[in-house]
């Protein structure tokens, strides 16, 4: 039996192949979709880049050489030098780290943080969902970037404080989504049907809510992606997160500001890095909702 | 001494009473029905018993046991319900390996396993179903999954709402004659909710009409299937359903 059928196998002969059976299904769907196949086969050469940035990367991220500063792409330095002579490709290569550690952070933050408010939120109602609707509404008052530099003007520069920074301005939409979504269904039969079974609330929000607003979740995270990462490079850009000489591909935009007319190259390679894996991830995740929503095609 | 006992059961939505004063009492190994137009307050007393309706005064007694006014871990393993929708009772993302599994996991049993396994044969499901996912059974195949669930903890009491109504006449009928073998195997004690009064001649041995929240009539099995019931509202009932029947009949010689 080839891996084929086992994996599209319509009665699975345990637990693994049915959850690897539907992980497949899903995969497959999204293959189909030529913009999330694109969108996939940008974000898989950013974790290649970060992965073997020491092994892509032709020079030192860091290494400095004056008496080549500031100059043109070129067959040596395929996009060209900053003003300290550092080769800009290998800067923006190591600077796929730094963007997949702060958006993979704050995904991890501050979509479970949003997830878990909203669905205790949807699921008890009453005072609970006032004060936590409340505090959600705050944060979405008040515009990303700006609070987000207030936060790091508490918590002072660096890239650790800008993701958390971020998390902190990022969850609230996600309260949201989860809490409208648990209302949907938290008087469906099958939520009843677990608490007549003796289910605590911890375990029905755990092991049977949070399961069904996940898929919404990640698509919205997907698709905010982008928001965090121009968020990012927003605070880099305005010397409030990555610092010196890390090469936080917003940062590298700011310094490239002062040269910008003479030598575009300097800003815009990092530009372009920040445009195409903002578009991946957009690209992913319109292909994640048109596969994970249950409102839009066949329902699985 | 009977098995479930209500008294004078007010139970309230806010500010509205949907059931008035209701008093019946429930043999045990007894199959006893509720029957009624919809918004009589059927399916709001087996809510009630179960503790998903909080809202009620007077006296619920299951097993000789008051109830408390939410559902509770002890309770559970002695009285079960069965869902009116198999659609909306089972969750969408889990297999039926795991819809099984849960109550034995809360539970804290032990060979979850073979109990699974167990189950699903005695709901007359073969094994290749138990890693499907719920969309990708038939109406009648997810009932028994339901059903299999409700009896994971072997309770002795299992309330039904309306348990065939969502499900292809054909489909019905293999559903009750399931519900029934397992009644007479387990010894169970059911609590029906139907409008259906040809199912209550099937499957009960009594039944009560109710009528805008109230108990019109608590009468046998017998009486119902030799029409001699004795309140006009009862009677009414009755006579609407034979002639259902024979437009149901009528409607399947066209088809």
């Amino acid at each position: 039996m080839s891996l084929t059928t086992w994996l599209t196998d319509d009665a699975p002969a345990s637990r693994l192949q049915a959850s690897l059976g539907r992980a497949y299904d899903i995969f497959t769907r999204l293959l189909r979709n030529p913009l999330a196949a694109l969108g996939m086969a940008i974000l898989l050469v950013l974790i290649l880049c970060a992965g073997f940035a020491p092994w892509i990367a032709p020079y030192s991220p860091v290494g400095q050489d004056l008496a080549n500063r500031l100059l043109p792409p070129s067959a040596v330095n395929w996009m060209g030098t900053d003003e300290l002579g550092r080769d800009i490709f290998s800067r923006v290569v190591y600077g796929a780290r730094l963007t997949l550690v702060i958006v993979g952070l704050v995904a991890v933050i501050s979509a479970p943080l949003g997830l878990i408010l909203g669905a205790v939120s949807g699921y008890f109602g009453g005072w609970v969902d006032r004060i936590v609707m409340g505090v959600t509404d705050i944060f979405l008052s008040m515009p990303k970037l700006i609070l987000a530099l207030a936060f790091v003007a508490a918590l002072g520069p660096g890239i650790e404080n800008a993701i958390i920074a971020i998390a902190i301005t990022a969850w609230p939409p996600y309260a949201r989504l989860a809490r409208a979504e648990t209302l949907t269904f938290r008087n469906a039969e099958f939520v009843q049907a677990a608490r007549l079974a003796g289910g605590s609330h911890a375990r029905i929000i755990g092991l049977h809510i949070l399961p069904l607003c996940s898929s919404s979740t990640i698509i919205r995270v997907t698709l905010d992606m982008a928001g965090i990462i121009l968020t990012a490079a927003g605070l880099g850009f305005l010397g409030l997160g990555a610092q010196p000489p890390l090469p936080e591909w917003g940062a590298m935009i700011s310094r490239g500001r002062t040269f910008i007319l003479d030598q575009w190259w300097v800003a815009t390679m990092p530009g372009f890095a920040i445009i195409l894996v903002s578009l991946g991830f957009c690209f992913l995740g319109d292909g994640l909702r048109d596969v994970l929503d249950p409102k839009s095609g066949d329902k699985s | 001494m009977s098995a479930i006992h209500l008294k004078d059961l007010n139970i309230f939505y806010g500010d509205t009473k949907v059931v008035h004063d209701v008093t019946l009492d429930v043999a045990e190994g007894e199959s006893f029905a509720l029957v009624g137009e919809s918004g009589s307050g059927k399916s709001t007393i087996l809510k009630a018993i179960m503790g998903l309706a909080p809202d009620w005064t007077g006296t619920i007694d299951v097993d000789g046991k008051p109830r408390s006014h939410g559902p509770d871990r002890a309770f559970s393993a002695h009285c079960q319900m069965v869902f009116q929708d198999p659609y909306g009772s089972l969750h969408p993302r889990k297999t039926i390996d795991a819809t099984l599994a849960e109550p034995l996991l809360i539970h804290g049993k032990p060979n979850r396993d073979k109990r699974v396994l167990e189950l699903l044969a005695e709901v007359g499901l073969d094994e290749r179903f138990r890693f499907r996912f719920p969309h990708q059974l038939s109406g009648g195949q997810r009932q028994r999954v339901a059903i299999a669930r409700a009896l994971a903890l072997e309770p002795k009491f299992l309330l039904l709402d309306e348990p065939t109504s969502a499900l292809d006449v054909s489909i019905q009928a293999e559903i009750l004659n399931l519900l029934k073998r397992l009644r007479k195997e387990r010894g169970l004690t059911y609590l029906m909710v139907t409008h259906n009064l040809p199912v209550v001649a099937f499957m009960c041995d009594r039944l009560a009409v109710m009528r805008h929240g109230r108990i019109e009539e608590i009468a046998s099995a017998e009486a119902l299937r030799h029409g001699t019931l004795a309140t006009e509202y009862a009677r009414e009932l009755y006579r609407l359903s034979v002639h259902e029947d024979v437009n149901d009949n009528l409607g399947q010689e066209q088809a």
